[in-house]
């Protein structure tokens, strides 16, 4: 919304009749979409999500600059992860659009890569390391095709490049946490895309893990790359990372790091200060779906 | 009321000539066909109920199958009042996989539209379906409403076998195959969507088609099922198998055979017995033959069994005690521990005196000690040396609580018995950085402490 | 037509009625602990302990029957717990293998013990409700305080008459242990009501009211009883005294509409009557229907009329709010706004708006009445009082303020006061209070 007047003393008067009557008149929809340049791997615009009309995340713009490693921050309950699936279309989003290189989700999804939380599924399940890692090759292979040997070879490549090939033939629950972060990892590499997104890829790992994905990262970085993560902590933030968004239900602030990741805005994340609009959100979320 | 029991005496077990000739399928071509017709049903539902156990619908299966009560009554009154013949199984079965599949979207709607779990949910269209379909059947098998004989509806409920025909068979052979087909054409779909559904979407597969096909597979051999074990008891068919077959195997196409076969035998000797014995309802016993496999590979599975987790157990008891021994030695600086020692520190330990050979027993199997004459150890080269690695694990983990963790001192050596054996290299090489970098003087290697 | 005789009715209502409220009042805790399935699961698995006790007494005495029901129910809940942890098995599926290797246990042991004794597994099921009438019932209401009246009562009605008693009296007693227990297991214990023996308390009667309307009313019934009056309850209120009271009261309609419904409404279509349990758990089913749809708090419609009011009060107030900031910049008089220029959702509420005299329309053009004008300086103050305090305190940019701030100006929560200005620098109104 970039496009509203900014002389705030004399509101200027459109000629549209309707546009007068606002406090900040839009001019029109079309015009007042920000240029999201083509090379963008990601352009967020305008993106509300609520879950069960309780909004988790309001208004959200966001320009991924391409070939960057960009860390998601914010507090608990900010809606990190939210934003990740709502850009995926994992959960529906209320309004707002999401553009990769320009083309809507369904055209670009042959260049998308996704590393959900690790938490998200049971590890008891009856596959292998390498099972899991050759899912991120069914899509190449397609329809009730089998994996073929030469898709095998990809998978065991990228097990070696998060460095557990020796584990490939274990069942997945006999792995370490931090193997199972890499397993995933891996699957993600064998997807081949040119923009990741990382849900929390680095909770609960130990540190050789650790070290492993930031390898990994800064590899697909050089490749040409983009790498999106949600990321908890905040003092690798600077060390990891090319870019951050600092997020709490809204973008505070983003951009280079070096720029951005200020003690003021961090402040602005995490101060506790939006007791009040989370208050107030909750109150929309009784008044639209039980209470009031 | 009565209260008059007469216990029938069992009639005695068949000659043997008669077992081995239904175990055959010679035993008359009745019995043939109704052996062979269990047998494909519990292969068909030991594969397809692998997908709903790893998709965690197991008691989904059972509400559709109790579902589809109404939808037998409502399909024979239907076809009754239209003049057709109101028993024809097609319009049976058609009758069922409709209410059945009405029950599964009526559990999807109340969990989407209001605030009941999933529990709740089946369970209530379990019983009111169910309800339905005693209320319709009671009034379908009153003389005074329906003309037509509902003889056999019945039956659906606790399953006939014994009333299978061989175009029935035909139909569950075909079912089968096609169980079998769709499992290897789509395996790779079915189980990225079991294990991961979040991924498969991002992926670009249509998640919810696959698992309308899952469904529609589980739908199709539940009421097939019907007929042979009955509603109540088909759902039992569908888990028991891929759950006992998970007690085997950590791989996906082996849990897939393992269950077909498990389902298999069990159709193939619950129908045997029943067809051997007077009064042994196959259904039943197809599912108690299932149990039964289910209760001994509980006990007996390697890795995930009872007996197999007793001894992984007390494998690592007595590692830990073994290198307890080892570590005192080190700390000692002795090379042989006396029989005396050996038992001060049991005592200290809390072992008891078996236990204490126990160890003995096992270091001396393991490489670690030799064992004397009056029962002390003699420690060798690799014991000593794992000794070594022993007590510097535990300085180094209990200088790491000192340093990083709020764990009081005394409680250090209570929590380092546990962790200090089962430390990862990795794990060590992580602390001894960690430990450096608080400039935490780390104890050599090989010293004792 | 005589809708109800002592004779073929009373016994048999009573038994429903009996059975219906013992398994809701418990079933109350089986729902909030998502253990409904738990109850469907020792229904299930009862059969086989019943059978074992009638083998061993060779009667149907109802005491040891209670007893190996009961321990079969217990039973269940422990082996389900064992395959759980030793088998690594997810709880469904544990609760499945149990419950059907049990149940099928239960009807080969009927099918071997009973040729022509009255446990067959059909009744098992469906019960029978119907057998339970009174041959020699008195012709008069009065007749039925008599001794002889007393004699006469079937031995299901008063086993359950038992049961329904204990098991309201064991919620009523222990309610504060058995809320705190579902809520929070752990808190429980550590507060000495152990949770685990209330657990198996509640399973125990679970198993006991199972057992005991299993031959009148058949097991399907029970389960029906067990979790739809709680869920219909649980749909229309959020405390849970109120649910438990209120699913009693549900039970009991149930009961009374669904035994009803068997033997009368058939009639109207000139047929006879049908399963008197069937069709109670069919009403047990339409009264989670209807609740689902109607409850006036949960219900899909309640909240379908909400949100349609709620929009209908939003496009209200950004009527006034429009035709109040036309006010600020045309300075001096109230302007009058042709309606043709509004947006569609605002033209809706012009005749509500000018109901309540808030606007005066002639035409086709509308402007704030006094009264109007008040309401509208509220919501304009609320809208830049939340403005400023989105841009200075949560640190949005002044362009991203608008939309925000049109959703948190419906909200009844006051925004921070303060600031004279808001962020694009127009001045913010007072209290309307302080206006005057």
């Amino acid at each position: 919304m970039s496009a509203r007047p900014t002389n705030p003393t004399n509101p200027t008067r459109a000629s549209a009749p309707d546009a007068t009557l606002r406090d900040a008149p839009p001019t029109s929809a079309l015009a007042e979409r920000p240029e999201h340049s083509p090379q963008s791997p990601l352009a967020i615009h305008a993106m509300t999500v609520a879950y069960d009309r309780k909004p988790v995340l309001w208004d959200v713009d966001y320009d991924a600059p391409p070939n960057r490693l960009i860390a998601i921050v914010g507090p608990n309950g900010a809606g990190k992860s939210t934003l990740i699936k709502a850009c995926l279309g994992l959960v529906p989003r209320a309004s707002g659009q999401v553009e990769f290189w320009g083309e809507p989700y369904r055209t670009a999804r042959a260049r998308i890569g996704y590393v959900p939380q690790r938490e998200s599924v049971d590890w008891d399940f009856p596959v292998s390391a390498l099972d899991v890692v050759c899912m991120g090759r069914y899509r190449k292979i397609g329809w009730c095709r089998p994996v073929s040997r030469a898709h095998k070879h990809v998978a065991l490549d990228c097990l070696e490049r998060v460095g557990i090939r020796d584990f490939a033939k274990r069942q997945i629950s006999q792995l370490s946490g931090g193997q199972q972060q890499r397993v995933f990892l891996a699957r993600a590499l064998a997807q081949e895309a040119d923009l990741y997104f990382m849900d929390e890829p680095f909770a609960g790992v130990d540190a050789a893990t650790e070290r492993a994905i930031v390898g990994v990262l800064r590899d697909l970085r050089d490749a040409g790359k983009s790498v999106i993560v949600v990321h908890h902590d905040l003092q690798t933030v600077p060390e990891y990372f090319d870019d951050v968004i600092l997020l709490n239900m809204r973008v505070v602030a983003s951009g280079p790091v070096a720029q951005v990741f200020t003690t003021d805005n961090l402040h602005k994340t995490y101060g506790g200060r939006l007791t009040l609009l989370s208050e107030a959100a909750e109150a929309i979320a009784r008044a639209e779906a039980g209470g009031a | 009321m009565k209260t008059t029991l007469a216990i029938t005496p069992g009639e005695g077990w068949p000659p043997l000539s008669e077992v081995l000739e239904i175990l055959a399928f010679r035993g008359g071509f009745n019995t043939s066909l109704v052996v062979a017709g269990t047998t494909l049903l519990g292969l068909a539902a030991g594969l397809i109920g692998v997908f709903a156990l790893l998709r965690k619908r197991s008691l989904m299966t059972d509400a559709l199958a109790h579902a589809t009560l109404p939808g037998i009554g409502l399909a024979f009154l239907a076809a009754t009042s239209l003049g057709f013949e109101g028993r024809s199984l097609p319009v049976l079965l058609a009758g069922a996989a409709t209410s059945g599949v009405l029950g599964v979207l009526a559990i999807q709607a109340l969990l989407r539209y209001t605030r009941l779990r999933e529990d709740a949910a089946i369970g209530i269209v379990l019983s009111v379906f169910f309800g339905a379909g005693v209320v319709v059947l009671s009034y379908v098998q009153n003389p005074a409403n329906v003309r037509a004989s509902p003889a056999g509806l019945n039956h659906f409920i606790y399953g006939q076998t014994a009333a299978l025909q061989p175009y029935d068979v035909a139909i569950m052979g075909a079912i089968t195959l096609g169980a079998i087909l769709a499992t290897s054409l789509f395996l790779k779909e079915f189980a990225l969507v079991c294990f991961n559904d979040a991924f498969a979407k991002v992926d670009g597969w249509p998640v919810s088609m696959i698992d309308l096909l899952m469904m529609a597979l589980v739908v199709v051999v539940t009421v097939a099922g019907l007929q042979a074990v009955g509603l109540i008891l088909v759902v039992a068919m569908l888990i028991i198998p891929p759950v006992t077959a998970r007690l085997w195997t950590d791989r996906l196409r082996t849990l897939l055979i393992i269950a077909a076969i498990v389902g298999a035998a069990s159709g193939y000797f619950g129908s045997v017995v029943s067809a051997l014995l007077p009064r042994k309802p196959a259904g039943s016993v197809i599912v108690l033959t299932s149990g039964a496999i289910f209760a001994v590979s509980l006990v007996v599975a390697p890795s995930r069994g009872v007996v197999a987790g007793v001894i992984k157990r007390a494998r690592l008891g007595l590692r830990i005690a073994g290198d307890h021994l080892l570590e005192e030695a080190h700390e000692r600086a002795a090379s042989s521990l006396s029989a005396d020692t050996v038992r001060e520190i049991a005592r200290l330990r809390g072992w008891s005196a078996p236990i204490a050979r126990g160890v003995c027993f096992w270091l001396s199997r393991a490489g670690f000690a030799r064992r004397d004459s009056n029962g002390g150890i003699e420690v060798t080269e690799r014991g000593s040396a794992r000794g070594a690695r022993v007590s510097r694990n535990h300085a180094l983990w209990e200088q790491y609580l000192i340093s990083y963790a709020d764990v009081a001192p005394s409680h250090v050596d209570w929590s380092v018995d546990q962790v200090e054996h089962v430390l990862s290299d990795e794990l060590i090489d992580d602390l001894e950085r960690a430990l450096a970098k608080r400039g935490v003087i780390l104890p050599p290697a090989g010293t004792p402490t | 037509m005589s809708a109800f005789s002592l004779s073929l009715d009373l016994f048999p209502l009573l038994a429903a009625v009996f059975a219906a409220v013992s398994c809701a009042v418990l079933g109350n805790f089986l729902v909030l602990r998502r253990l409904s399935l738990m109850g469907d699961a020792i229904s299930h698995s009862v059969l086989p302990g019943l059978v074992i006790a009638f083998i061993i007494t060779g009667s149907r005495n109802p005491l040891p029957m209670f007893v190996g029901a009961a321990l079969a129910g217990i039973g269940t809940v422990v082996l389900v717990e064992l395959i759980k942890r030793l088998g690594r098995v997810e709880p469904g599926a544990a609760m499945g293998v149990v419950f059907s290797v049990l149940f099928a246990l239960g009807v080969l042991l009927i099918e071997q013990v009973t040729r022509g004794v009255d446990l067959d597994a059909d009744c098992v099921l469906h019960g029978q409700l119907e057998s339970l009438w009174w041959p020699g019932a008195p012709d008069t209401i009065a007749g039925l305080f008599t001794a002889e009246a007393l004699h006469d009562i079937p031995r299901q009605v008063t086993t359950l008459a038992i049961t329904c008693t204990a098991a309201c009296a064991f919620v009523a007693i222990f309610f504060k242990e058995l809320r705190i227990a579902s809520f929070d297991p752990a808190l429980a214990t550590t507060q000495g009501f152990h949770a685990g023996v209330m657990h198996y308390a509640l399973m125990v009667l679970v198993a006991g009211a199972t057992v005991a309307s299993f031959e009148a009313v058949g097991s399907i019934l029970v389960i029906a009883m067990l979790i739809c009056p709680a869920a219909t309850a649980r749909l229309l209120t959020d405390r849970l005294s109120v649910q438990v009271l209120c699913s009693v009261l549900i039970a009991i309609v149930t009961a009374v509409t669904g035994y009803f419904g068997a033997s009368v409404a058939p009639a109207f279509f000139g047929a006879s009557s049908v399963s008197a349990a069937g069709m109670i758990a069919v009403t047990a089913g339409a009264l989670v229907a209807t609740a689902a749809l109607f409850s006036p708090r949960h219900g899909l419609i309640a909240r379908v009329l909400r949100r349609r009011k709620l929009a209908r009060a939003v496009a209200l107030d950004d009527l006034l709010a429009n035709l109040y900031r036309a006010a600020e910049s045309d300075t001096g008089a109230t302007p009058a706004v042709s309606t043709a220029t509004l947006p569609a959702r605002s033209r809706t509420v012009i005749p509500r708006a000018a109901r309540d005299g808030l606007i005066s329309v002639s035409d086709g053009a509308i402007s704030l009445t006094p009264k109007g004008e008040l309401a509208a300086t509220e919501i304009v103050r609320r809208h830049r009082l939340w403005e400023s305090y989105l841009v200075e305190r949560a640190g949005l940019a002044t362009d991203h303020v608008h939309e925000p701030a049109e959703r948190l100006e419906h909200v009844p929560i006051a925004p921070p006061p303060g600031p004279r200005q808001d962020p694009h620098g127009r001045s913010i109104p007072q209290e309307p209070d302080s206006l005057q």
